[in-house]
């Protein structure tokens, strides 16, 4: 059977790739955030994952507001970044896969969960980051990667408590799948921050460290939060937490903390990186 | 009942009424993730925004670089941030032009806030 063996928390924000991008990782400003990566690509290189279920948000590239889903899963056996419109390099295809995702969605279409099925989507920074992050060099073309996708532009927005079903629900369905695969799931985003308005600027430290434990220890608490809440205390775009939440509802065993991190600022944002192993 | 919209000052919330009003404006910063489509903006800015229907006050908000009458006329931050692409700007300095700080000092304003100061 597939087993999920851990999960990691990352930042996805395209500052990061552009600092790639330009081999700024060491410079005084980056080398606190990229320093705590090494970690994180050394349990990974060692427990080589067969599949890893990212969530992400797209910002733009994918879908547009004319049909935006609230939650989306692809099938495809590859994904394609392209332009973003403001200078992150584009990375080459992203490999998929095509029977534990169509699984899931099965799974998750036939236990109510209505999600968005996509035989084809392009990939932005949401989902490529991370990915840059883990395997620098683009040395990521090994993982078979299914991209789940949840709205954080526009209300109505699915609520953190209905993130971290979509993770229940997704986590179900990949220890159902009989195919003995090791999955690892990316919960990406966050923290705080926000870029629009006079608010802008805006993070909030202390909510950041406290999401990182509720996390790990007591995640039903962060869920009895609405969107508004999420607002209000982690920023405009402190809603992406979601993303996180929908990664912690997958794992129903026993959780280790392995590794963690919380560096701020980077860009407008407070970047926090968990390592958890999962087992049950 | 939708839960009541809470009133944070500073803060735009996109949902359905700012998504109708601001539909023609974040369709046409959605176009910029197209080369041509950037090069065709910069050769005649105010033709490129009659073509994509926008209002006069957002054609007005968009000549002026005014990133909050963006907001206000219903632009979402994820495609507003292609037209500050374009631009050549990045967050903060379009946090910069929204909070009427100097880049500097909304850089600092971060810093401080990240350390929790």
């Amino acid at each position: 059977m597939a087993k999920i063996i851990g999960a990691v928390t990352t930042s996805h924000i395209p500052a990061i790739g552009m600092a790639m991008d330009n081999k700024l990782e060491q410079t005084p400003y980056w080398k606190p955030f990229f320093d705590a990566y090494p970690p994180v690509r050394a349990w990974l290189n060692e427990k080589k994952p067969d599949v890893v279920v990212i969530f992400y948000n797209d910002h733009g590239l994918e879908f547009f507001l004319d049909r935006k889903p609230t939650f989306a899963i692809g099938t495809a056996a590859q994904y394609l970044n392209a332009d973003e419109g403001w200078g992150i390099n584009t990375i080459p295809p992203v490999t998929g896969e095509t029977e534990l995702s169509w699984h899931i969605a099965t799974d998750l279409v036939e236990n109510e969960f209505d999600i968005t099925i996509c035989q084809e989507m392009r990939v932005d920074h949401g989902l490529t980051v991370p990915l840059s992050l883990m395997w620098p060099g683009h040395a990521y073309g090994h993982v078979k990667v299914i991209p789940v996708c949840i709205n954080c532009e526009r209300y109505p927005m699915p609520t953190p408590a209905r993130c971290f079903k979509l993770g229940q629900a997704i986590g179900r369905a990949i220890e159902s799948f009989d195919q003995d695969l090791n999955v690892v799931l990316f919960g990406t985003g966050g923290l705080s921050h926000q870029l629009d308005g006079e608010r802008a600027g805006f993070i909030n430290r202390e909510f950041d460290i406290d999401c990182m434990n509720k996390i790990v220890t007591a995640p039903e608490e962060l869920t009895k939060l609405s969107n508004y809440d999420l607002m209000e205390i982690g920023g405009a775009q402190g809603v992406e937490l979601n993303m996180w939440l929908a990664m912690r509802g997958a794992l129903t065993g026993n959780i280790t903390e392995l590794h963690r991190n919380y560096h701020a600022p980077i860009s407008n944002t407070g970047a926090g990186l968990l390592l958890l192993e999962h087992e049950h | 009942m939708p839960l009541p919209k809470p009133n944070l000052p500073g803060t735009y919330i996109f949902d359905g009424g700012l998504s109708n009003k601001g539909y023609a404006l974040n369709k046409m910063c959605y176009s910029f993730n197209n080369v041509t489509a950037r090069e065709a903006f910069m050769a005649d800015e105010a033709a490129y925004c009659d073509q994509f229907g926008l209002s006069d006050a957002q054609k007005k908000a968009i000549l002026d670089r005014d990133i909050i009458g963006l907001l206000s006329e219903g632009g979402s931050i994820y495609y507003l941030a292609k037209f500050a692409g374009l631009l050549k700007l990045n967050m903060q300095d379009i946090g910069a032009l929204q909070t009427g700080m100097s880049v500097d000092e909304f850089k600092e304003m971060l810093r401080k806030n990240g350390a929790g100061e």
